[in-house]
């Protein structure tokens, strides 16, 4: 469960290089679209590098390889279908594809006799996928699905706006399809990376539309993008005197401050503890 | 005189301390229009040491309008001493190279100058002091100036001036009191003649010539460098992880004092410290050092009661000098001559840059790791000295040098100094310093330096030792004169 998703190109050995240390819960080392043709060779032999010689990274390591329209698809695979990648990403994703590309690394993963699968997160970026999201969402591999708006609003000829109310259709057809099969749903980037308060509000629409996260293309939308997907101290203690309270109830329902407490609130607030653990809310020693 | 090789930090405390008297003018016709009068007028001879200050940074031209009137005069083995050097100054390397400049004596030098020095072509050797160091040697008499041309924006007839007033205000002449006072002749130098001057930092008293030039220089290349906040994320994680370590030590308290450099991690920190300030409602005391337009906004929005500004890093900071009776100027002596009970010492922390750092938390500002000179002290030596707390603030790296060594190449600042390093990988705190260990080992997380360097060594490589050449070419001083480290020829 990633909060926040940090592209990194992968020819850019310097951001490579400090990629553990932006705070992102999960890097995405590019390999698509920031990558130009003539340096994906380049890109993949850095990627591979770092990632078989440094092993620094203590988040979600994620790899966005190439599309199936382009030659590079099964050398990325071929290069990167190891251990150390817990997720690709896959951009113009449709099932087709997602099949595909499931069945190349199930045969990588058996000759290479990999400890665990690698998971696949689908980027819907097109009309054509976005009908497909509850087919593509479902499927065995698939943690989760992110939601590319650049190309999306390109692919209906439309014009991208700050406010997105343009996407908001897209927005809750993926995050519905998501959480409807207990999977991921990652909202697009902001791509203003100097406009911290729009970032602001963009993540808390994202939020409030059901994404658990949001990828992000700067380091400095990183910690905007973990502080508003945590839940709140005053949240966390909410939650913390909910569980405490149902322990001692017998009944299926009862009141704390006048609210009344049942088994959704409960399964939310449990939710929430769950959250903090993971991102070291609870006033655990932290560096 | 036989410098004495550095022993401790501390060693100047049994020393006496020994100030000569002071030289006044006796002469009264001061104002000259022409360079070449004053210059006849001085007497200038082969083997003085003349001097000048960086308060116009690389704005400065009257270092090298006149290095260039001694070289047509063919005068040889003259001891340059500049507060500091800076790459507008290129145009002298043709004096050092005739041997019309024979040695240098500064506390910072960068740019051609610094790369010529480096490759041996001063006759003799290069000085570099401390500002403090620098104060204290024309003080006591171990550095005789013969002639200091004092560049002011603004003068009078008599050599009452400042660098207050005047289309190229710098602000405060800190660097350029004790040349003032014990200089054997001074000649104050303007584009701005006024008739009076009411609060001279520069005297008439001392001022034996007032030379009017069409211009000092350029007031807009007083900024050199960066003085803007870093916005390169691993220098703002740096940054916050720097606060977080002041915040734990409680030194973030009402009435606090603290020193930064003008770099963007630095001014970084300022910044996290003052959402601290503004949340908590805190004021601090003071300021000090190389002051720029942030520090200002602190001491303008009631965040700070002073600063103490030794030299003005950027225009928003001459403005603010000219205008605020808070922001008070200091000489170098006062800032941080070590016998002069300097305000230094009066620092809660500083945070300091390094372009190198040991295992024994010696700090290198000079040279770059291949020897050749880039820097130079400053003040670095001087706060580390006299703050409760010092703070080395880098990246564990810079392209694909490891910046922690085994032993740096050049010591500026000695590791008994130095406190805490912060890098983007984690924090190291010298050994010697148990109290704070003790104090922060439960809050956060802590590495040796050792540890710290093996995990730069996994991304980088370990790097080939790079051996220097046989031939000096200068010695580092320590603040108390003490030799601390030499420089060799690249």
């Amino acid at each position: 469960m990633s909060r926040s998703l940090l592209f990194i190109p992968g020819n850019n050995p310097s951001m490579i290089q400090n990629s553990d240390l932006y705070g992102a819960d999960a890097v995405i080392f590019d390999l698509e679209d920031s990558v130009l043709m003539e340096h994906k060779d380049a890109a993949r032999d850095l990627v591979k590098t770092y990632l078989e010689q440094l092993n620094l990274l203590n988040c979600q390591v994620i790899v966005r390889i190439n599309g199936m329209k382009t030659p590079f698809l099964k050398m990325d695979l071929e290069a990167l279908s190891y251990d150390y990648v817990d997720a690709f990403m896959i951009p113009n994703a449709t099932h087709g594809a997602i099949e595909y590309i499931t069945n190349q690394i199930k045969e990588l993963e058996q000759t290479r006799q990999l400890k665990k699968e690698i998971q696949l997160i689908p980027i819907i970026e097109t009309p054509y996928a976005l009908l497909q999201v509850k087919e593509i969402v479902k499927m065995d591999r698939v943690i989760g699905v992110l939601f590319g708006a650049e190309d999306y609003t390109t692919n209906m000829s439309i014009k991208r706006t700050k406010q997105g109310e343009e996407i908001l259709f897209a927005r809750n057809m993926i995050s519905i399809a998501a959480k409807a099969y207990n999977k991921e749903a990652y909202d697009t980037p902001f791509t203003d990376v100097n406009d911290i308060d729009g970032l602001k509000e963009d993540v808390k629409l994202a939020k409030q539309l059901g994404f658990s996260g949001k990828a992000a293309i700067h380091p400095r939308q990183i910690d905007m993008i973990n502080e508003l997907f945590s839940p709140s101290q005053e949240d966390i203690l909410f939650a913390q005197r909910i569980l405490k309270q149902a322990k001692k109830e017998t009944k299926g329902a009862f009141s704390i401050d006048g609210k009344m407490i049942d088994t959704p609130i409960i399964t939310r607030a449990q939710k929430i503890i769950i959250q903090a653990k993971l991102y070291g809310l609870l006033g655990e020693p932290n560096d | 005189m036989i410098k004495k090789h550095f022993t401790t930090t501390e060693a100047y405390k049994v020393e006496t301390y020994h100030k000569i008297e002071p030289v006044y003018s006796v002469i009264q016709d001061k104002l000259v229009f022409n360079i070449n009068q004053v210059l006849d007028q001085l007497k200038l001879k082969d083997n003085m040491t003349i001097s000048f200050h960086h308060h116009l940074r690389n704005g400065d031209a009257v270092l090298n309008k006149i290095i260039e009137h001694l070289d047509n005069r063919n005068l040889i083995n003259i001891t340059l001493a500049a507060s500091s050097l800076f790459p507008v100054h290129e145009p002298i390397i043709k004096a050092i190279k005739k041997g019309t400049i024979s040695k240098i004596v500064t506390s910072y030098l960068n740019g051609p100058v610094a790369k010529a020095v480096s490759q041996g072509m001063l006759k003799d050797q290069i000085i570099m002091q401390t500002h403090g160091g620098r104060a204290r040697s024309i003080e006591t008499g171990e550095m005789v100036i013969d002639v200091a041309f004092i560049a002011l924006s603004c003068a009078d007839k008599n050599g009452n001036g400042n660098g207050k007033y005047g289309n190229n205000a710098f602000g405060p002449v800190g660097y350029s009191i004790a040349d003032m006072m014990y200089a054997k002749q001074v000649v104050v130098v303007t584009d701005h003649l006024v008739d009076d001057v009411f609060y001279p930092e520069i005297e008439a008293k001392y001022v034996d010539y007032v030379l009017k030039v069409d211009s000092i220089g350029d007031q807009a290349a007083i900024v050199s460098g960066t003085t803007q906040i870093t916005k390169d994320p691993i220098g703002i994680k740096i940054a916050k992880n720097t606060t977080k370590i002041l915040d734990l030590l409680g030194l973030i308290k009402p009435g606090f004092s603290m020193q930064t450099g003008a770099g963007g991690v630095s001014l970084a920190v300022a910044s996290e410290v003052y959402q601290i300030m503004k949340e908590r409602n805190i004021k601090g005391s003071f300021i000090s050092g190389g002051i720029t337009g942030y520090f200002v906004k602190m001491l303008e929005e009631d965040k700070m009661d002073q600063l103490y500004d030794v030299q003005c890093f950027d225009l928003e900071a001459v403005r603010s000098y000219r205008e605020n009776k808070n922001h008070i100027g200091m000489s170098a002596s006062k800032y941080a001559n070590p016998f002069d009970s300097p305000v230094v010492n009066n620092l809660d922390f500083t945070i300091l840059g390094a372009t190198e750092i040991d295992v024994d938390y010696n700090v290198n500002v000079t040279t770059d790791s291949f020897g050749y000179i880039l820097g130079g002290s400053g003040g670095h030596a001087d706060s580390a000295y006299g703050a409760k707390v010092t703070i080395i603030t880098t990246q564990l790296m810079k392209s694909r040098m490891p910046i922690i060594k085994d032993r740096v190449t050049t010591i500026t600042t000695p590791g008994d100094s130095v406190d805490i390093l912060v890098t983007e990988r984690g924090i190291s705190i010298n050994p010697k310093r148990v109290d704070l260990i003790n104090q922060l080992k439960d809050k956060i997380k802590l590495s040796t330096i050792q540890e710290l360097q093996e995990t730069c060594y996994r991304i980088t490589g370990r790097p080939v030792k790079i051996e220097h050449g046989d031939k000096v070419i200068g010695i580092i001083e320590y603040r108390d004169g003490s030799i601390i480290d030499y420089l060799y020829k690249k």
